[in-house]
């Protein structure tokens, strides 16, 4: 399926990766339905999604770490499938796991990685005082691996993929697993790589407030296929309403839904948990108080009642037909124990 | 060639940092040869043997005299008097006793007769090991009461004269070549194919592959670190073995040389064939699984702790396609017979063969995708 908004980068810099018609199969089953998006140089570009959508799946076709069934990819020039080599040089990759060797230091950790990409011995020393600086691990660098935080492995993580100096990083839900002090920190840490070493990035995840703060372009990808691109405004631009009022009341009546679809602005009501209303208005304050009369009117109280700007959960609600929550309480639900060896 | 030295420092540097693993691939081997070593070594010591002795005569008196003799010297059992043949029977049977030897009445009396005197000797046979070593007591000690007072000028019967070779070989040191095979063999199952899953688990492979390293580099890599992990268990094995059960052979530099090139050989046949078995497993659980069953099935048709020739034929077949076999050949070969590199030329060839050939295969069948 074709993105809903458009595929094209803002500015006209040629794409840094190119994903045309890209199918993943497994036996019967289509992991990849047919997606096409460019990413430009110097991009941050999210694809955003719930667990088991297909966002590692793309990113392991694009990373050479999976076959690609039908369609093309050409990252940084070169085809995914007939010029893989060439592509492993130029990406550096962080996967969702933590995988740097607990029982290594930190230098030993990115000077294995850097003899993996035959950086030259003293290209490795200057790569590796500038990684670790990027990411604030100086300090840190004998330190055994194991002797790091959460959040300071992540950085590690990232450091690693950067030290042969890659043109394109792609990084499986970067952020999964840290505390909220930890991912903002990782945010900036990501925002000034970007900055300074102009790199494109292309992420996953499944964190909205992750996506609109980093990412130039977002791409919804949902059962496969891209639901959605576009920049995080011109995607809560696409959603009908600017304002969501949320508002819970008193009493449960299953006419709420009716009653507040009548008021006049609002564009869509989503019936949530707890008696809880979440209402699409192109008029937030013009809707409260036409809401709080009506409740008046009825003679309900209301116990909550909030309005916000319209956030790229609104946009997932509106093009796939439920909340990306939802799908990650599930997926929760669904988790299998931690196999042996594993790491936290 | 620097990617794949990438992948040894990787390996070797997490191996010295985590000194668990060299002690678990002792561990098992060591206990093994004290205990195996000590307790299948020994020559029965003081088995209880029931003597029922209806005679009373002067030759049993003289068998009486002989008991005495191995009571205090080999020591191999000492003889309860019993005064019913009945009571001492059924004793064997409770294993109150071990055997039981009856003295006839009328035996004195046909031995002069020369009337074929009998003793009988109850054992119980559930236990092949204490009964053969009773029995073969018996036996020469019955030898000696028939040979004649005086001895013929011209002797009639055939004599065998034994030559043994090497000195005598405790179980222990018949024992030191199968530990130190097993040593290397639980080095590579814990050190090569274990973490090579849970490394495979973990995702760590994920971040080789997105790298431009080669098949053959990534496998060769993992393959290298693990030989040297298990030439430096056997290596080990070998000396605290060798210490442990009193053999020297150690200390001559030829025999160094050979055992060096017998432990590097089954080094890389054991990590051949264990990447080769593990080349397309993703579950952490299955080498886990098969540690077990490939030990027993590798170790034990080895000859390691039993003669090869005593095997059916189906075992012998096992035998001859399992790289334990030569290890264990080739070593006994060094420490027990100092037989040279003539002795042990087929093992190293069977061993680097077997190392080479799996290897190969494993590589081809290795996926560079996930």
């Amino acid at each position: 399926m074709s993105a809903s908004i458009n595929h094209s980068g803002p500015n006209a810099a040629p794409a840094a990766i190119q994903v045309a018609q890209i199918v993943k199969r497994y036996g019967d089953f289509e992991a990849v339905k047919g997606i096409s998006f460019a990413v430009d140089e110097g991009e941050i570009f999210g694809l955003l999604g719930p667990n088991g959508a297909g966002k590692s799946t793309l990113i392991r076709m694009m990373t050479t770490l999976v076959p690609i069934t039908s369609g093309r990819a050409i990252v940084a020039g070169h085809d995914v499938s007939r010029d893989a080599d060439a592509v492993r040089r130029l990406i550096g990759v962080i996967p969702q796991a933590l995988t740097s060797d607990q029982d290594l230091t930190v230098e030993e950790n990115l000077s294995i990685y850097a003899k993996l990409y035959s950086v030259p011995r003293v290209q490795r020393e200057k790569n590796i005082a500038e990684v670790l600086e990027a990411v604030d691990l100086s300090k840190w660098r004998g330190a055994q691996t194991k002797t790091l935080s959460g959040g300071m492995r992540r950085r590690l993580e990232i450091a690693r993929g950067l030290v042969h100096d890659p043109r394109i990083f792609f990084l499986d839900e970067p952020t999964t697993g840290l505390d909220p002090v930890s991912r903002i920190a990782v945010w900036e840490m990501l925002n000034n790589l970007k900055k300074t070493r102009n790199l494109t990035m292309l992420l996953t995840t499944h964190y909205m407030e992750e996506a609109d703060r980093l990412c130039d372009r977002i791409a919804i990808v949902d059962h496969g296929t891209l639901v959605a691109l576009g920049t995080p405004v011109e995607l809560k631009q696409s959603v009908p309403g600017s304002n969501v009022v949320e508002v819970q009341f008193n009493r449960e009546d299953p006419l709420w839904n009716a009653r507040l679809e009548q008021l006049p602005d609002v564009t869509e009501v989503q019936s949530q948990s707890a008696g809880v209303y979440r209402v699409l208005t192109s008029n937030g304050s013009r809707t409260t108080t036409q809401l709080v009369e009506m409740a008046s009117g009825l003679g309900e109280s209301l116990n909550s009642l909030s309005v916000q700007n319209t956030s790229l959960d609104d946009v997932f609600v509106h093009y796939t037909g439920r909340q990306l929550r939802d799908e990650q309480v599930k997926a929760v639900t669904f988790l299998m124990p931690p196999r042996p060896g594993a790491q936290p | 060639m620097n990617r794949m030295f990438a992948i040894v420092e990787r390996e070797m540097r997490k191996f010295f940092r985590s000194p668990v693993l060299m002690v678990m691939s002792m561990m098992l081997p060591v206990v093994q040869l004290i205990i195996l070593g000590n307790a299948y070594g020994g020559h029965i010591r003081g088995a209880r043997v029931a003597l029922v002795d209806h005679d009373h005569g002067p030759q049993a008196v003289k068998i009486r005299e002989a008991f005495d003799a191995i009571a205090s010297n080999i020591r191999t059992f000492t003889t309860i008097d019993y005064p019913n043949e009945v009571q001492a029977r059924e004793d064997v049977r409770t294993g109150k006793v071990e055997a039981a030897v009856i003295i006839p009445s009328q035996y004195s009396r046909r031995v002069y007769a020369q009337d074929a005197p009998r003793i009988g000797l109850v054992v119980d046979n559930s236990d092949q090991f204490m009964s053969s070593a009773i029995e073969a007591q018996m036996q020469s000690l019955v030898q000696a009461l028939d040979q004649p007072a005086i001895q013929p000028r011209l002797v009639k019967n055939i004599a065998l004269q034994i030559v043994e070779l090497y000195p005598y070989v405790e179980y222990m040191k018949f024992l030191l070549a199968g530990t130190i095979a097993l040593a290397m063999y639980i080095s590579v199952m814990i050190g090569g194919g274990m973490l090579y899953i849970d490394d495979k688990a973990r995702g760590v492979h994920e971040g080789y592959l997105v790298t431009p390293i080669t098949k053959l580099e990534l496998v060769m890599g993992l393959n290298i670190a693990g030989s040297i992990k298990a030439v430096l268990a056997g290596i080990s094995l070998t000396v605290i073995g060798s210490l442990l059960s009193g053999l020297g052979t150690i200390f001559h530099p030829a025999a160094l040389l050979q055992l060096f090139l017998l432990i590097l050989g089954a080094s890389i046949a054991f990590n051949g064939m264990m990447f080769l078995m593990m080349v397309r497993v993703d579950d952490p659980l299955v080498p886990r699984a098969i540690f077990g069953v490939l030990n027993t099935l590798l170790f034990f048709p080895s000859g390691a702790v039993f003669p090869i020739a005593a095997f059916p034929r189906w075992l012998r077949a096992v035998a001859i396609v399992d790289p334990f076999t030569y290890v264990v050949h080739g070593l006994q070969a060094v420490l027990l017979k100092d037989g040279g590199f003539a002795a042990i030329r087929f093992d190293l060839f069977f061993l680097f063969t077997f190392g080479i050939g799996t290897l190969l295969i494993a590589t081809s069948l290795f996926k560079r995708t996930l």
